[in-house]
């Protein structure tokens, strides 16, 4: 049966390993907002063998499973001179492959945007770079804020699997707890209770922060 | 005198469609030109090809004796770089039918980004002389009002103080008044030909409101299957056409 003294007791280990996989959920959210823009753009340069090369890594990071590209960060490259914390490698192998799908993201907001806007911006003499930060993200960006937003909770739910490249968080944790104590009940209890808590105010985050940025449109 | 702009045997097409053919055409500086025609015979083409919204498929445009799509490598004509197009393009301004503002800027913001972030004014004179050009426009009561919250009428006027402060060598209007409410269009023709009477900025007004072309162009210029067909004086267009098709063309206007 359930027991709050044992509960009381791991807690702080499981709230410790939280906090690394807030962290890292975080981090490999804004590393994949970053490079989501970017291949976003990358995929739509006049360069037609530099946006075929993206749209190539797109399908490639997507089609292949996360596990692996995991596992070839950690312990692949290595081998050839690069070794990555678990933390790091977990950040650049979540936050990549999230990219990709985030370009897509970016890219149905871009593709929303009117021609009339590209060719107002034009008539006015905007050179490529302001167009892009001064006329079409500010349009493209707050009406996909909402999906955006949706991808750090899936993040937040992937986290468990950056345990295979050894880092220490907070599904791992409760098993290892589990384990050692011959009570699953309450660790993973708490880990489930732990991600909704965080997961449910952060959709509702989300859909405030949508509200107010689209107040104007 | 040279000429400020010139078209020479330019020509477009779209795949078979052939719009535009080795259309020739000369404007001075300040002179307003007026173009009619009927819908589908290359208009807006004509005036996109000048505003580089749409490349041509042969002959060369020039501005003030520079070629807008090519520039000279070596004694030849080779096709234009960007840098060379933006050089040559805060020469040209346009003004759409479908307005095309900023959705995400108020009124005032639509009108001096361009200023600030291409010209490089800074911030309290891009805001004093858009504030101007707002006033000459009658909007200067709307500077914090967001483009959705304003009539047609008003956005376009929003659109051209946002062109004007740009300070082009000739202005585009592409039907300005098309996509208006009847009541709406004529505060929009009073305030294009309030600039017109300014003088010095030249203009290619391209409209379907007879009355308005015949106050303020100094020529008008008859287009039909992409092709100038005929060219004068507004006199001489409307009260003297000699070609057949312009005669049927004004005729079908005259009967509405
Ligand atoms: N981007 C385009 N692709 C293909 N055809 C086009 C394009 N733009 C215009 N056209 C065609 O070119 C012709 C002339 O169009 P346009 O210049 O808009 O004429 P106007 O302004 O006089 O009505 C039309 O037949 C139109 O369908
Ligand atoms: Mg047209």
């Amino acid at each position: 049966m359930w027991d709050w003294n044992f509960t009381i007791s791991i807690l702080p280990e499981i709230l410790s390993a939280l906090k690394i996989t807030v962290l890292a959920t975080v981090t490999s959210f804004f590393f994949a907002l970053i490079l989501g823009l970017i291949l976003t753009m990358l995929s739509r340069v006049r360069i037609k063998s530099i946006a075929m090369i993206t749209r190539k890594f797109i399908d490639f990071v997507r089609n292949t499973p996360l596990l692996v590209q995991l596992y070839f960060i950690f312990y692949v490259f290595p081998q050839y001179g690069v070794a990555l914390e678990p933390f790091t490698a977990g950040v650049i192998g979540l936050g990549m492959h999230y990219s990709t799908y985030l370009s897509e993201v970016y890219r149905g907001g871009i593709e929303a945007i009117p021609e009339g806007q590209w060719e107002a911006a034009k008539a006015l003499n905007f050179d490529r770079a302001n167009t892009w930060t001064k006329i079409i993200l500010p349009q493209a960006i707050p009406p996909i804020i909402p999906v955006l937003g949706n991808y750090l909770i899936v993040m937040f739910k992937e986290t468990p699997l950056l345990s295979a490249i050894t880092l220490v968080e907070i599904l791992q944790t409760a098993k290892t707890i589990g384990a050692n104590s011959f009570r699953y009940l309450e660790a993973f209890t708490i880990v489930g209770v732990l991600f909704l808590l965080l997961s449910y105010p952060s959709s509702r985050l989300i859909r405030s922060l949508e509200l107010r940025l689209n107040k104007n449109r | 005198m040279k000429p400020m702009f010139s078209y020479k045997k330019v020509s477009k097409s779209y795949d078979e469609l052939e719009v535009l053919k080795e259309v020739d055409l000369d404007i001075e500086q300040g002179e307003k030109v007026a173009l009619i025609g009927p819908s589908g015979s290359g208009k807006t083409t004509f005036a996109r090809l000048l505003m580089t919204l749409e490349e041509p498929t042969s002959g060369v445009i020039e501005v003030d004796g520079e070629p807008l799509w090519h520039e000279k490598k070596n004694g030849t004509l080779v096709k234009a770089s960007e840098k060379h197009l933006r050089s040559m393009r805060g020469n040209i301004g346009m003004v759409f039918q479908h307005f095309h503002l900023f959705k995400h800027m108020t009124v005032l913001q639509n009108v001096m980004e361009a200023p600030v972030t291409v010209l490089g004014f800074s911030k309290d004179k891009a805001m004093e002389l858009s504030k101007s050009m707002l006033d000459k426009v009658g909007l200067a009561d709307k500077l914090e009002e967001y483009p959705a919250n304003l009539s047609g009428g008003q956005k376009q006027r929003v659109a051209i103080a946002r062109a004007l402060v740009m300070k082009p060598k000739i202005m585009i209007f592409d039907e300005p008044t098309s996509a208006l409410d009847p009541e709406l269009v004529g505060e929009v023709l009073e305030v294009i030909k309030e600039i017109a009477k300014e003088g010095d900025m030249a203009m290619l007004l391209i409209t379907h409101e007879m009355d308005f072309a015949r106050d303020i162009a100094d020529r008008v210029v008859f287009f039909d299957e992409g092709k100038i067909v005929e060219q004068g004086s507004p006199e001489k267009i409307f009260n003297q056409p000699e070609t057949p098709r312009l005669q049927a063309f004004l005729d079908r206007f005259n009967s509405r």
